[in-house]
């Protein structure tokens, strides 16, 4: 399943996508959860019984704002949350 | 702030439903799937996994209330009680609050179930507007989400964003989609997403000459150009279903529908009965698997 | 040489002209604080209302249209000014004002009724980098707009209450839209106005602040736009950006053509 976790208001649209076929079976130890900075990820029971990250719920709503700290306007190479998610289940949106 | 007249929109036909041609004493398991929205509720029983009766109402200030009250309908109409219910599943926003349910599923899942009942194993995309948030859910043949999306940030594309515009034009909410329909000529979406902005520029609409229909078609068209964009991020597939607030607001379905060249799949129910329905199949489901483990464990 | 600057937005106009002048032998810009701002009705069209105000501000500065070597547009109506030489957007012509009236500020927070952005600048004033918010009312001044309007305050009143309040209480709500039902809820659990007004302009300053950390804050921080009127918003930035100071422009609202007078004049030398 992918699942979408974030908004999409008047200025865009701020989804973190999470492949949580590739998530149950994680091969990086859950390294998003100390990655992040923000500690945006959290490991839930999803509706199928399986144990996958998500992005939590205090956050789905102002990820624009969230994640402004690993996004310099000057521009980036790469995230800490999808570099430290070696499977790829990490995507973001913007 | 709050008129009465623009909350009738949200305020679904309350309806009560149960199936005459089914005895549910008959029946090996009986579920409920308990669905509480923030603006309606409803209640829903399957009996051995077939929907056998349903109750629709307005969401109280108070969750556990309108949970109970929802379900009260159902077993006061079919002579059942709250004991007879084996398994009692909580979905929708005030999930965690259903004094009786035994588990609580989210409103996505439960959805994609309920939509894959009513509308057919076929029913790969759905669409789910309500007064507070608008979800896309792509499902496989089972009803299972394989990709899905929330916005529950913003008030562009849900009931909420109707209001306004029907505050705005003082009609009420119940009318705009007919009145949208009433132009002579189809004009261009109001282009702020925003609903703030997008006030504005009808408010600018309306001193530029445009009919208040006119404005009216303008922004159910926004509405439903923003809808479809956030459909697209996960993929539109046929069949197409949709549930929630918006499935009654022809002003904005027949638009999607355009914009996707396809038309959402019927169904002889109410389809914003979907989630209770899907809960109420999970339960069915969960009683099957622990039935199987029972006997497997004796 | 005099230049000319047109701001030209949703409903104002704003003209300045700029005059090089001499000043001990060394050619030095001078604003000839010759501006003109007026506000047109929604039904005049545009490029007839930056006709008029522009025809006003001549007549108000003593000058002739011919005196004007190059006029630059800006402003989101910035492409409707006819007889404008060339336009530049808004953050090019605010940056370039913000540091012209505030040489030592490099960070540029602007913070408008539509839009709230975080502008770095260089030492000329030109724009190195920007991220923004925009066309969401809930990151810009419309925010704070519609919830003093829910608490039935001034936009004046309101920045003043939020002064008086020293508590912190968490917006919920990321949408104006659902923010005026959460205000309204905050009324009826008998919240202080103050610190509902406070709760507000928290909420805009940390969204704003989230864009200006995307650019970086670098040496003094200026903030331009409406939002410059508001006291409650200037210590509600101060305390997301976590900084003592947030230098404030004389005649906020022709800052942003006067950088484009100032634009204007650099495009005539070239
Ligand atoms: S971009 Fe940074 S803040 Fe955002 S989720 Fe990834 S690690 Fe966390
Ligand atoms: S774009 Fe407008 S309606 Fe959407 S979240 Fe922002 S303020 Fe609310």
């Amino acid at each position: 399943m992918i699942a979408n976790y974030g908004y999409k208001d008047g200025s865009g649209e701020y989804y973190i996508s999470i492949d949580t076929d590739k998530c149950t079976s994680c091969s990086a130890g859950r390294a998003c959860l100390t990655a992040c900075p923000k500690e945006m990820f959290e490991i839930i029971t999803d509706d199928y019984d399986d144990e996958v990250a998500a992005v939590k719920q205090s956050f789905r709503r102002s990820l624009a704002f969230d994640c402004s700290d690993c996004k310099p306007a000057g521009g980036y190479t790469s995230l800490p949350c999808s570099t430290a998610c070696t499977p790829g289940a990490i995507k973001h949106s913007w | 702030m709050s008129s009465g007249e623009k909350k009738e929109y949200w305020r679904w036909q309350e309806s009560c439903w149960i199936d005459e041609s089914k005895d549910w004493r008959a029946a090996k398991i009986v579920t409920a799937g308990i669905d509480v929205g923030s603006v309606s509720s409803q209640a829903v029983v399957c009996v051995d996994g077939e929907l056998y009766g349903f109750n629709s109402m307005r969401t109280g200030n108070n969750s556990p209330d309108s949970a109970t009250n929802a379900l009260a309908g159902v077993l006061e109409k079919s002579g059942m009680k709250l004991e007879d219910i084996t398994y009692v599943i909580g979905t929708g926003y005030g999930r965690v609050n259903v004094p009786f349910a035994h588990k609580a599923i989210t409103e996505i899942a439960c959805h994609a179930r309920g939509a894959n009942y009513m509308g057919g194993n076929k029913i790969r995309t759905i669409l789910d507007m309500g007064g507070q948030d608008c979800k896309a859910i792509h499902c496989d043949e089972k009803g299972k989400v394989t990709n899905f999306l929330m916005n529950d940030k913003c008030a562009a594309g849900t009931g909420r964003g109707m209001e306004v515009i029907a505050d705005l034009m003082q009609i009420p909410i119940a009318e705009l989609g007919p009145r949208s329909f009433d132009v002579d000529e189809e004009p261009q979406a109001v282009s702020s997403t925003c609903v703030v902005f997008a006030k504005s520029e009808a408010l600018g609409l309306l001193k530029a000459g445009y009919s208040k229909n006119k404005v009216i078609a303008a922004y159910c068209q926004a509405m439903a150009e923003r809808v479809v964009s956030l459909i697209e991020r996960i993929g539109v597939e046929n069949d197409f279903f949709i549930t929630g607030g918006i499935a009654k607001n022809v002003g904005v379905v027949k638009r999607i529908e355009k914009l996707l060249g396809t038309t959402a799949a019927e169904t002889k129910y109410d389809s914003q009965i979907a989630g209770a329905l899907g809960a109420a199949l999970f339960g069915h489901t969960l009683m099957l698997k622990q039935g199987a483990s029972a006997t497997k464990a004796a | 040489m005099i230049t000319a600057g047109i701001d030209m937005g949703s409903r104002t106009v704003k003209v300045v002209f700029l005059e090089e002048l001499k000043v001990d032998g060394a050619p030095q810009l001078k604003w000839g604080v010759k501006g003109k701002h007026i506000m047109f009705p929604e039904d005049l069209d545009a490029d007839l209302a930056a006709d008029k105000a522009f025809e006003d501000a001549l007549k108000g500065a003593g000058i002739t249209r011919d005196q004007v070597k190059n006029v630059v547009a800006t402003g989101a109506g910035r492409k409707q000014v006819k007889f404008a030489t060339s336009d530049v957007t808004e953050v090019g012509a605010g940056a370039r004002g913000a540091v012209f009236m505030c040489p030592t500020a490099k960070t540029v927070v602007d913070v408008g009724a539509e839009e709230g952005r975080g502008v770095k600048a260089n030492a000329e004033g030109k724009v190195v980098d920007f991220a923004g918010n925009e066309k969401c009312a809930a990151g810009a001044g419309a925010f704070a707009e519609s919830m003093s309007r829910a608490l039935q305050l001034s936009l004046k009143e309101f920045g003043e209450a939020s002064l008086r309040s020293d508590k912190t209480i968490p917006m919920n709500a990321q949408c104006t839209v659902f923010a005026e039902s959460e205000v309204v809820s905050l009324i009826h659990s008998s919240t202080p106005k103050e610190d509902i007004a406070k709760a507000v302009l928290d909420a805009v300053a940390s969204r704003v602040c989230a864009m200006v950390r995307r650019v970086g804050i670098e040496d003094e921080v200026i903030l331009i736009g409406g939002m410059v009127h508001n006291p409650g918003f200037v210590q509600s930035l101060k305390g997301a950006l976590g900084v003592d100071k947030v230098l404030l422009p004389e005649m906020p609202e022709y800052i942003s053509a006067l950088g484009a007078a100032l634009i204007a004049a650099e495009n005539n030398k070239a």
